[in-house]
């Protein structure tokens, strides 16, 4: 080929990586994996134009190019900067960069409310995780909060815009992967809000993605809300065949016992919807909402969690149930049981399908 | 032979004395250690009408806390099941209905919180994790039973006596560690 693309090379904590020209630092460092890779939370690699807004993807970049080695006076968002040949980025080796990030995540967190104990995203929340990695203990705020009031976007997702930090992504995934957005984020400033026309429903095939992409707990799933935590439910990769246009059908089943109480598409390394062959993997709100019977799917296997995440915490890593020996060796006997746990206990109660009910259960519900 | 340490003793082969074998005097020498064991102080004392004072950092029977209206403090976070060893607090959540405010402080409570005491080890780890300052190990043994379903407890027996309702059992539940509570 004539006009070859030459790749430039990229330096970054001290690794060198040849890249494409185009690539951003943020992707660069990606593809070095690990320590060295900046926390985003407002750039989505799947969404065209996310990202710039948060900050917390700052780096230091000691020298420019080889062209021109001087260093960037200001510490640069890695998500919006585009790599030159012979560029050198600091990250976790930056004196600046690690005070930066805390100070960003302290302005993230001034509004954010201290409510993981309630949030449903508590677990697998990539603010949660910004702030033990990179924050500071304790906060210097005096004044009140910015609240809002919980709001229904439509009948499957819960909007508290007490907990957005305006990252825009819910927004970009309305934009480019359902037909019409009928939300968006309204007023300035302070009082910015995501909210819908005249809170107008949204009704639309793939709206449930906006969950799977939200870092935070401000798009919840209704259907799941307050079912369970995330780190008791058991993550199971399923696929089904859907029907609808543009749906992948592979997805995650979060499971508690058999019944699936919640569907989410399965996510990367860096939290982030899969690709498959160069396709990302959205699903439709029906494999999403509607589809909580295990018969429906074809489960693959367990999903592979990170050895430090809270949601892999007392759980078997195989599906296969272990043999029950004592009937065998006892000649057909069955064994006595001391006492059964639902004759008891009233939890995990074997009448009462949390999974059927369509949003959080109440006072009733468990009365039956 | 030699002897394996310095302490063996041969034993003594001699024939008792006139003394020795009225076996009297040492009957006697035997009675007096006895006897002299009634002026001594008791080690003992009579437990169920006498209760020793509790270590201040005794871990007894948990308890689930109200706030000063009485609402409870627990949001079923589930912290203190993921931190349990052994596994032995389950819980269902459920959402606050309009109505419900003076029941439960959060818009989310435990609908069902059990802690099996058969499997419970005492080590104050649900303390430690409650964001909410909803449980704390109380100066309360679990108190023995013929069965084993009495020990899975529910969360009304969990559960500390309504302070307004029930001011005086609520104080009784507190201890005597409620003072120092206060402090902090």
């Amino acid at each position: 080929m004539s006009d070859e693309i030459k790749n430039i090379q990229v330096t970054i904590d001290n690794i060198t990586i040849d890249v494409a020209p185009g690539t951003t630092i943020l992707n660069a460092a990606r593809q070095i994996g690990g320590d060295v890779t900046p926390p985003a939370m407002c750039y989505y690699s799947k969404l065209e134009g996310s990202g710039g807004k948060c900050r917390t993807c700052l780096v230091e970049v000691a020298a420019g190019s080889t062209a021109d080695p001087r260093p960037m006076p200001k510490l640069v968002a890695s998500c919006r900067t585009t790599v030159m040949d012979g560029m050198v980025v600091k990250n976790m080796t930056s004196e600046k960069v690690p005070d930066a990030r805390a100070g960003v995540v302290e302005f993230l967190l001034l509004n954010h409310p201290l409510d993981c104990p309630i949030c449903d995203q508590a677990g697998e929340c990539h603010l949660q995780d910004l702030g033990y990695d990179h924050g500071k203990e304790g906060t210097r705020y005096q004044f009140a909060r910015r609240t809002f009031k919980k709001e229904d976007i439509g009948p499957y997702i819960q909007l508290h815009m007490t907990r957005c930090i305006l990252c825009y992504r819910c927004t970009y995934v309305a934009d480019q992967i359902t037909n019409k957005r009928v939300h968006g984020v309204v007023d300035r400033g302070d009082h910015a809000a995501i909210s819908t026309y005249i809170s107008k429903a949204i009704d639309n095939d793939f709206s449930g993605n906006m969950i799977d992409v939200c870092p935070v707990g401000a798009l919840t799933d209704k259907t799941f809300r307050f079912k369970n935590r995330v780190w008791f439910t058991k993550p199971v990769d399923a696929h089904r065949n859907c029907t609808t246009p543009g749906c992948c059908g592979k997805a995650t089943l979060w499971l508690r016992g058999e019944e699936v109480f919640r569907v989410t598409a399965r996510k990367d390394e860096w939290g982030e919807v899969q690709s498959y062959d160069g396709k990302t993997g959205w699903i439709c709100n029906t494999c999403r909402f509607e589809t909580k019977k295990t018969e429906s799917w074809t489960i693959e296997g367990v999903t592979a969690i990170s050895r430090h995440s809270v949601i892999g915490a007392n759980k078997y890593k195989t599906l296969v149930t272990p043999n029950e020996t004592v009937k065998k060796v006892m000649k057909g006997v069955e064994p006595k049981l001391l006492m059964d746990i639902h004759s008891v206990s009233g939890v995990n109660n074997p009448n009462i399908h949390l999974s059927d009910i369509n949003g959080p259960a109440h006072s009733g519900d468990f009365k039956k | 032979m030699q002897a394996l340490t310095s302490k063996a003793k041969q034993v003594s082969r001699k024939p008792m004395s006139f003394t020795e074998r009225m076996y009297l005097p040492a009957i006697f020498k035997g009675m007096m250690i006895t006897f002299s064991h009634i002026f001594k102080k008791k080690p003992t004392i009579n437990y169920p009408e006498k209760q020793r004072p509790f270590s201040p950092v005794f871990r007894g029977m948990q308890i689930l806390n109200r706030d000063e209206e009485g609402r409870e403090n627990c949001t079923a976070c589930g912290l203190c099941a993921v931190a349990c060893p052994a596994e032995a607090i389950t819980m269902e959540a459920a959402e606050r209905q309009p109505g419900e405010e003076n029941l439960y402080r959060e818009e989310k409570y435990a609908a069902k919180y059990e802690i099996n005491m058969l499997r419970c080890i005492f080590c104050g780890l649900c303390e430690e994790a409650c964001p909410k300052d909803a449980i704390y190990l109380s100066e309360t043994f679990a108190p023995a039973d013929y069965q084993r379903k009495q020990f899975v407890y529910a969360k009304n027996e969990l559960l500390i006596p309504h302070p307004k309702e029930n001011p005086e059992a609520y104080k009784k539940a507190l201890g005597n560690r409620s003072n120092k509570s206060t402090v902090n």
